[in-house]
C-alpha cells in the first residue's frame, strides 16, 4: 500500500516570547492508505501539534513532510488551504458545526470552498454523504436539533464529502457518552473498511484498541509503535453494554 | 467561493441575527432618510423662493432713483425726481439687451364701487409692463399703447380687489371703479399671483396707463422707477451695464459723480435670497451625514461583535479550505449587504418623510436623484470602510487558535 503520510525528521519550535518550546523534536512517521491510526499521548507531548502540521493547519520547521506524494511543508497559507480543501477531512472533539444551518448545508460547507463543485453535485454529494453516516432521515435538521451522536455523524459526514485522502480525528468520542463513543467508533471501522485512511488521535485505550496501529508521543517524540494484535470491533462492543434503562 | 455563495452565506448570517442585522441597519436608515429628507426640504425651499421671484417678472431689471446731493447735502432716494419718461425712451431705443421696458409710477389710496371700498394701490404702467411684471390677463384685455400714452381712464383688477369690491370670483370687466375720484374702467382681470416673498399680497393692485396716473391723480411729470426684462437670464447682467450708460448720459453725469439712480436685477434678489436656504442645506446634509457616519460606525462595531462571536466558524471554514480571501469577502459582504439594504429603505423612507413634508408646508419639495445616487454610493463605501477592519481580521486569524476559541 502507498504511503499518504511520510515525515521524516520532522521538527516544530514555537516562540512563545523569549521561550523556544520544543513542541516536536525531530519525528519520522509514515501512514500507508487504509490504516486507522491512534496517537496517543498525554497533553504537552506534541500529539496536537503533530495533527496539525498532519492537517497543514500549520508548517513545521524544520523536516519533511509529503502528503499523498506532494511536499505540503513549505506551501503559501492559500495552497495549503487548497490541499485542506481537496486532501484533507476534519472531525472536531466538539464538532463545530455551524448553528442554525441545517444538517445538508453543514456537509456541503467544504465543497462551496471548490470553485470546481456545482451547485447540484455539491448536493448529491452531501446527500451521499450523510447516507453514509446514517442520517438520510435528519438532512434538514438543524445542530440543536440533533444529539451529539448524530452532530458528530454530521461532521464526519463533512469531513467525507470532500473524498480526502485521510481523515484526521481530533478526541472525536471526547465529547460523547460510552456507547454513543462505540457507535462513532463503528462508523470509523466501517469507513476504515472501505478503505479510508484515518488518524486519530485519544487518550482513550479502549478507543485506540479499535484501530490498527497505536502512536505514542512522549515530549515531542514517538516513544512507542504498536500494530493493535487483538483489534476490538465497536459493533460488538455495544452489544456487550448493560441495556440502557428507558 | 464564489460571489453567488458568499452572498448566500452572508445573507444567512444576517438571518440567523435578524432582530441586531435591523438595529445594525437603522443607523444606515435614519442616516441615510434624513441626507436626503434634509436636501429635498433644502432644494423646495430654494425652489419655493425661485419659484416666488420668478413671479415679480421675467429676468426682470429696475432703476429706482438714488441717492443724490444737492449742494454737499445727502438726499434721500424717495424725493428724487430724475427719472422720466425720456430715460424709458432712451433705454427703449439703445439698450439691446433689454427686450422690454415701461416706466412705473404708483399712489396708494382707497378704491371705490358702490357702497364697497377697499384700499389698494394703482401701478402707472406702458403697454409692456404686464408682460415685465409676468401678469396674465385672465378676462379683457391689456392697456393699448395708445391709452398709455393718452392718459386713458382705464385700469385692470388684481384678483383681491375685484373680491373686495365686487365679490368672490365676479369679473368686473366693464365696471367703473373710483380711485381717489377718479372714474376708471375695468378693461380686464389679472391672473393670480399669491404672496410675494416678504408675504406681501400681489394681487392687491390696481393697473392703469402710467401717463393717467401721473397726470390725473399724482400731477407729477417724473416717475418712480423704470421696469424692464432682459432678453435672458444670461445677459441681465449685459442688460445692467447698458442701462448704467445710458442713464448715467441722459443725466448728465460726471465721471467722477456716482450715479443717482440704482439698478437691481432679478438675478441678485434670488442670489440673495437663495444663499441663505442653500446655507441651511448644507447645514441640515451635514448633520444628517454625521448620523450617516454614526450609522456606519455602528456597523463597523456589530461586525467586530460578529468576528469575535464566530471566531470557531472562522476557524472551521478555514480548516475546510477556506482562504483568507475567502473570509475576508465573507464579513465584507456582509457589511455591504448591512449597509446597502439599510441605505434602499433609507431611500424609500426619504421619500416617504419628504412627501409627508410636502404635504405639510405645500412647498415644492423634490427628492434629488443626486442625493438618491449619493446616499447610495456613501452607504456602499460605508460598507466597506467600516467592514474592511472586522473582515481584515477575520481573514488574518490563525485557524488552530481560532478553533480552540471558547
Amino acid at each position: 500500500m502507498k504511503a499518504i503520510i511520510d515525515i521524516k525528521s520532522l521538527k516544530k519550535d514555537y516562540h512563545v516570547g523569549e521561550v523556544t518550546v520544543h513542541a516536536l523534536r525531530g519525528v519520522d512517521l509514515e501512514i500507508r492508505q487504509g490504516e486507522f491510526v491512534a496517537i496517543m499521548g498525554a497533553s504537552g507531548s506534541g500529539k496536537s501539534t503533530m495533527l496539525n502540521i498532519i492537517g497543514c493547519l500549520d508548517r513545521p520547521t524544520e523536516g519533511t513532510y509529503l502528503l499523498d506524494g506532494v511536499d505540503v511543508a513549505s506551501m503559501s497559507k492559500n495552497e495549503s488551504a487548497m490541499i485542506r480543501n481537496l486532501k484533507i477531512g476534519f472531525v472536531f472533539q466538539s464538532y463545530n458545526l455551524l448553528s442554525r444551518t441545517s444538517a445538508l448545508e453543514n456537509v456541503e460547507l467544504p465543497l462551496m470552498y471548490n470553485p470546481i463543485i456545482k451547485a447540484r453535485e455539491r448536493r448529491e454529494r452531501a446527500i451521499a454523504a450523510l447516507e453514509a453516516v446514517g442520517l438520510a432521515d435528519r438532512m434538514g435538521h438543524m445542530p440543536n436539533q440533533l444529539s451529539g451522536g448524530q452532530q458528530q455523524r454530521v461532521a464526519i459526514a463533512r469531513s467525507l464529502v470532500n473524498d480526502p485522502v485521510v481523515i484526521l480525528a481530533d478526541e472525536a468520542t471526547g465529547n460523547l457518552d460510552t456507547r454513543t463513543s462505540y457507535e462513532i467508533m463503528a462508523l470509523f471501522q466501517e469507513l476504515n473498511l472501505k478503505g479510508k485512511t484515518i488518524v486519530f488521535v485519544t487518550h482513550e485505550p479502549d478507543i485506540a484498541r479499535c484501530m490498527t496501529r497505536s502512536v505514542v508521543f512522549r515530549d515531542g517524540h514517538i516513544i512507542r509503535e504498536d500494530e493493535i494484535s487483538n483489534r476490538l470491533y465497536a459493533a460488538e462492543m455495544i452489544k456487550a453494554l448493560p441495556v440502557e434503562e428507558e | 467561493m464564489n460571489l453567488g455563495n458568499l452572498i448566500k452565506v452572508a445573507i444567512n448570517a444576517l438571518k440567523r441575527n435578524k432582530m441586531r442585522s435591523f438595529l445594525t441597519m437603522l443607523g444606515i436608515i435614519i442616516g441615510v432618510a434624513s441626507v436626503i429628507t434634509m436636501l429635498a426640504i433644502g432644494q423646495g425651499s430654494r425652489k419655493s423662493i425661485q419659484d416666488q421671484i420668478a413671479s415679480m417678472g421675467s429676468n426682470m431689471l429696475f432703476v429706482m432713483p438714488g441717492n443724490m446731493r444737492m449742494g454737499g447735502v445727502q438726499q434721500g432716494s424717495s424725493g428724487s425726481q430724475r427719472l422720466t419718461v425720456g430715460d424709458v425712451n432712451a433705454v427703449r431705443t439703445e439698450c439691446d439687451a433689454v427686450i422690454a421696458v415701461s416706466p412705473e409710477v404708483r399712489s396708494s389710496g382707497q378704491a371705490v364701487y358702490g357702497n364697497s371700498n377697499w384700499p389698494t394701490t394703482i401701478y402707472g404702467g406702458g403697454e409692456e409692463y404686464l408682460e415685465i411684471k409676468s401678469w396674465k390677463v385672465v378676462s379683457g384685455r391689456n392697456i393699448t399703447d395708445s391709452e398709455a400714452k393718452g392718459s386713458a381712464k382705464v385700469c385692470l383688477v388684481g384678483r383681491t380687489v375685484a373680491d373686495e369690491l365686487f365679490g368672490e370670483g365676479v369679473d368686473p370687466t366693464g365696471e367703473t371703479v373710483r380711485f381717489k375720484n377718479i372714474p376708471f374702467k375695468i378693461i380686464g382681470v389679472l391672473g393670480e399671483k399669491g404672496q410675494n416673498s416678504f408675504g406681501q399680497d400681489q394681487d392687491d393692485v390696481l393697473i392703469a396707463p402710467y401717463t393717467t396716473v401721473q397726470k390725473r391723480i399724482l400731477a407729477q411729470t417724473h416717475i418712480q422707477s423704470i421696469q424692464m426684462s432682459a432678453r435672458s437670464a444670461e445677459e441681465s447682467a449685459l442688460a445692467q451695464t447698458q442701462v448704467e450708460e445710458v442713464l448715467r448720459r441722459t443725466h448728465k453725469l460726471r465721471e467722477d459723480e456716482d450715479n443717482d439712480f440704482m439698478i437691481r436685477t432679478q438675478e441678485e434678489l434670488s442670489t440673495t435670497m437663495t444663499s441663505v436656504t442653500e446655507i441651511l442645506t448644507i447645514l441640515l446634509g451635514a448633520i444628517a451625514g454625521i448620523s450617516l457616519l454614526v450609522g456606519g460606525i455602528g456597523i463597523m462595531n456589530i461586525m467586530y461583535v460578529s468576528v469575535t462571536e464566530r471566531t470557531r466558524e472562522i476557524g472551521l471554514r478555514m480548516s475546510i479550505g477556506g482562504r483568507g480571501v475567502d473570509i475576508l469577502l465573507q464579513f465584507l459582504i456582509e457589511s455591504i449587504l448591512l449597509s446597502v439594504f439599510g441605505g434602499l429603505i433609507g431611500i424609500l423612507l426619504g421619500f416617504g418623510a419628504s412627501a409627508i413634508v410636502e404635504a405639510l408646508t405645500s412647498w415644492p419639495i423634490s427628492v434629488m436623484w443626486g442625493s438618491v445616487i449619493l446616499a447610495f454610493a456613501v452607504c456602499t463605501v460605508i460598507g466597506v470602510f467600516f467592514g474592511w477592519y472586522p473582515a481584515r481580521r477575520a481573514s488574518s486569524l490563525d485557524p488552530i487558535d481560532a478553533l480552540r476559541f471558547e
